[in-house]
């Protein structure tokens, strides 16, 4: 396999708008900074975040993907990020068995105070992700770009 | 066709500096279903603004995409721009291009391309976008509340002061809770039934509330603003329009046997009885177990004394309807039964009593006339042991794993009275750690220490047992590293408390949530304390957690309050990005309506017409104006039936895929 010589990660981060979403705005606007290879998708709760956004994102040729949501006991919803966790657990562990490296796919809790926080875990993910290389497992190759 | 108008803010130079706004706007006009896009200086101004009018009138626009700060900040202005313009508030998506690019990424190169994929999903959701219509509905302006003790009258009483009108359903003969039992109250050590007497007939006088006592809620449906209530007032068999509270009845009953509820056992009453003489309404009442003429149709004194003709040996339950909304739970808390904790000899003596029946002992309206004596041979005591932490802060699961709160303080107060009026008197308190943190408590607890001599011992009591006509206390005093054997003459125990046992119950009609320990939670820990996560429920009193009185008021006002902005309310506007369910596929499996918190998902028998289908399904429906849009019930749904509108399957899919291009 051919590896482009500027290649960056394409990496998907779903936030919930009351806790993580919030903690990104803050990331921002305490200027904490973190690759341009995160892109960010608003979702009301981490519980909204269904299993298959996640294979859809590796079909479409993404690297990684990040769940974020509030802390346990926090969920603007009360229970939404049990749920989310209990989903995701389940999930990468299928991901692995298909062949995703664990590394690929993570869940966080980040508040909406923990802007820090946020960019520490996306800085670390990013690398994470990096060093993990291109994915190109579960890829559906007809959504590739001809390299040329 | 949809044709969607690309807005890129500069945000002065906020996002100008590091993103090339134009090459932004500029790449956006190849994208498909794009007709017009263009850049401002500040969007959100009012000149900002009147440009989006314009475009979207001079363009057609159906949907807009505004580049700009986070939606967090003026998602809500441009949705108002929109309706302006005559647009559907809901067509409207916000690219976060400044704290998710122009904040962050310093290298222009890197900022630009970025923000040019944002705005890419941004249009790609904007796309799949629907109209959406915020819904209204309309709220019922009156108020339940379930349980009449201090809590519940309190928050009846703001509520009514406020002009609404309120129910309280109280489940004992009485309103006043445990509150009307206890003799003084700590820090101030003023008379209970002093300042909470006066209350209850505040109550009982205001119009705007009726105390609907000795009744029960049966059934709860609706939602926010409009519930109906099945309420089951039981009989008392005394017409409580005519009865006028003399008391005639309770000195010819002939039935005494009876166990007095409100002197938690202590002493016995009559089968016809009023609870306490203040009580709320003033009006006897017959318990049915116990009474001669209703048991064996033999006796009928009752109804021969009683010169107001009250007596009614065939009064049945009453059940109605009534709509509200808004309810409040109020239900508060019992202490714990003591059958786990037989070391304590609780059991054995009746010198061992617990805390609540010390009050009543020391009340001067209790069965001893407020005379500290022992329960077994009516003697003056001369040793007191107090043990703290029965059944609290235990985690070996025979007792609560939570702190009771109020008993280090319940406990001082009580070896400060004995002390004050009985000073020949001992008294020894066993703890594990003396917590008082609220205001003058810890003055309090030292006053005990320091001005009345309380021997406060730090340590465990292994077991209390009789030995004649004393009881041995055994304990250890780890501070001095001693065990020891103290003869008492009466030991008392701090019970933990426990949420009422009806309240699960409850909970379960009102979809309202509980904890591990049966208390009610809250829709947010620390922002949302009095609310119930199911709108419209809210919580005041112990029956949210331990708490002692100044506490509870100031929780009942808070209730009262939340519950007094909901009914200034004609209608409530709902947020229309709720979950919907798509009834050709729905399959009515219930997975959907197992993990809603907030109990908007319901089942219906529907007639079911499709390609291919005409039959009578069992179908779900979201209540969209509980349904708060979480959106946990999408993801569950096995048959891809739920979807939540504003932010669709289709909808994320399409920004993950232009994300991933
Ligand atoms: C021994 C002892 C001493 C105390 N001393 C003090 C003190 O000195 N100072 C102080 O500040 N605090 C003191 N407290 C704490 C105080 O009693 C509570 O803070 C207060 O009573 C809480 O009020 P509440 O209305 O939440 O609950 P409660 O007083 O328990 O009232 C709840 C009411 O709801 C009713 N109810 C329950 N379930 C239902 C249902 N399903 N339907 C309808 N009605 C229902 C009950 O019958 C009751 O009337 C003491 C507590 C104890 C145990
Ligand atoms: S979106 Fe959430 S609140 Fe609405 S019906 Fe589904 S689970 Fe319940
Ligand atoms: S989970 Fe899906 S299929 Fe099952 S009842 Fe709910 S909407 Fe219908
Ligand atoms: S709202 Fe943040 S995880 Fe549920």
């Amino acid at each position: 396999m051919q590896v482009r010589q500027d290649w960056k990660p394409k990496i998907v981060a779903f936030c919930c708008n009351w806790c993580s979403y919030a903690g990104a705005d803050l990331a921002g606007s305490s200027r904490r900074s973190y690759p341009a290879d995160v892109k960010i998708i608003r979702v009301p709760c981490s519980c909204r975040v269904n299993p298959l956004f996640i294979l859809r994102a590796f079909q479409r040729g993404a690297d990684g993907v990040i769940i974020c949501g509030c802390h346990p006991g926090d969920c603007h919803y009360t229970s939404g990020n049990y749920y989310a966790r209990r989903r995701m657990t389940l999930l990468f562990k299928m991901l692995e068995y298909l062949g995703i490296e664990k590394g690929r796919t993570r869940v966080e809790w980040v508040s909406a105070a923990e802007g820090a926080k946020f960019s520490s875990v996306m800085n670390d993910f990013v690398q994470t992700v990096t060093a993990l290389g291109e994915n190109v497992k579960l890829e559906d190759l007809r959504c590739k770009e001809p390299l040329n | 066709m949809q044709r969607i108008g690309v807005f890129v803010c500069w945000c002065g130079s906020n996002i100008a500096g590091p993103v090339d706004v134009e090459r932004v706007a500029e790449a956006m006009k190849s994208v498909p279903g794009v007709v017009h896009s263009t850049t401002y200086q500040y969007m959100c101004s009012e000149v900002g603004q009147s440009r989006i009018m314009e475009a979207i009138k001079e363009h057609q626009l159906t949907g807009v995409v505004v580049c700009s700060c986070s939606p967090r900040m003026h998602e809500n202005t441009f949705r108002k721009t929109a309706q302006r313009a005559g647009l559907n508030p809901y067509m409207v998506e916000i690219a976060n291009i400044r704290e998710q690019c122009s904040w962050i990424h310093k290298d222009k190169e890197v900022g630009t391309q970025k923000a040019i994929v944002l705005a890419k999903a941004a249009v790609a959701k904007v796309m799949l976008n629907t109209p959406l219509q915020a819904g209204t509905s309309p709220v019922i302006k009156r108020a339940l509340v379930i349980g009449g003790g201090i809590a519940g009258i309190q928050t009846a009483l703001d509520i009514a002061d406020a002009g609404y009108e309120v129910d309280i359903v109280e489940k004992s003969p009485t309103i006043g809770g445990r509150m009307a039992q206890l003799d003084k109250t700590f820090p101030t050590l003023d008379c209970s039934a002093c300042i909470l007497t006066p209350k209850m007939v505040d109550a009982a006088q205001n119009e705007k509330i009726d105390i609907i006592s000795y009744a029960q809620v049966e059934k709860v449906s609706g939602f926010v603003g409009n519930f109906t209530v099945t309420i089951r007032k039981k009989a008392r068999f005394v017409d409580e329009l005519k009865c006028t509270g003399c008391g005639a009845c309770m000195e010819k009953c002939p039935s005494k046997k009876g166990k007095n509820e409100f002197n938690m056992g202590l002493n016995n009453r009559t089968a016809i009885y009023i609870p306490f003489a203040q009580a709320i309404p003033n009006v006897a009442v017959i318990d049915p177990e116990q009474c001669l003429k209703l048991k064996t149709g033999k006796c009928g004194l009752c109804e021969r004394v009683c010169s107001a003709g009250a007596i009614n040996y065939k009064q049945e339950d009453e059940v109605f309807e009534r709509q509200y909304g808004a309810i409040v739970a109020a239900t508060g808390f019992k202490p714990i039964d003591l059958d786990a904790f037989d070391e304590y000899g609780y059991s054995q003596s009746k010198d061992v009593v617990t805390s609540l029946e010390f009050e009543r002992i020391m009340n001067a309206a209790g069965p001893t006339g407020g005379q500290l004596v022992r329960p077994s041979d009516g003697k003056h005591p001369h040793e007191i042991v107090f043990i703290q932490c029965v059944g609290s802060r235990d985690t070996s699961g025979c007792g609560k794993p939570y702190c009771s709160k109020i008993c280090c303080m319940y406990t001082a107060k009580h070896a400060m009275l004995v002390r004050d009026k009985y000073p020949d008197v001992n008294v020894h308190v066993f703890y594990i750690d003396v917590r008082t943190p609220g205001k003058n408590f810890d003055e309090f607890y030292r006053r005990a220490v320091e001005q009345y001599g309380v021997d406060y011992i730090k340590g465990m009591v292994g077991k209390v047992f009789p030995e004649g006509d004393k009881l041995i206390v055994q304990g250890s005093d780890l501070i001095n590293g001693k065990q020891l054997a103290l003869q008492a003459d009466m030991v008392v125990l701090a019970a933990a408390i426990e949420p009422d046992p009806s309240a699960r119950k409850l909970a379960t009609m009102l979809t309202a949530s509980m904890d591990t320990n049966d208390f009610f939670t809250e829709a947010h820990p620390k922002l949302r304390p009095v609310e119930s996560p199911t709108a419209g429920v809210f919580l005041s009193g112990v029956c949210q957690g331990p708490k002692d009185i100044p506490e509870t008021v100031a929780q009942a006002g808070a209730a009262a309050s939340k519950v007094i902005g909901l009914l200034a309310k004609d209608h409530l506007v709902t947020n229309p990005c709720v979950a919907q369910s798509n009834e050709l596929l729905c399959n009515g499996c219930s997975q959907c309506e197992r993990v809603c918190p907030y109990g908007a998902i319901s089942y219906v028998e529907k007639e079911i017409r499709g390609p291919g289908v005409r039959e009578v399904r069992r179908v779900a429906q979201v209540n969209p104006a509980v349904c708060q849009g979480c959106g946990a019930c999408t993801v569950t749904c096995p048959s891809g039936a739920m979807d939540l509108q504003g932010f669709s399957n289709l909808q994320i899919m399409a920004e993950v895929d232009a994300i991933c291009k």
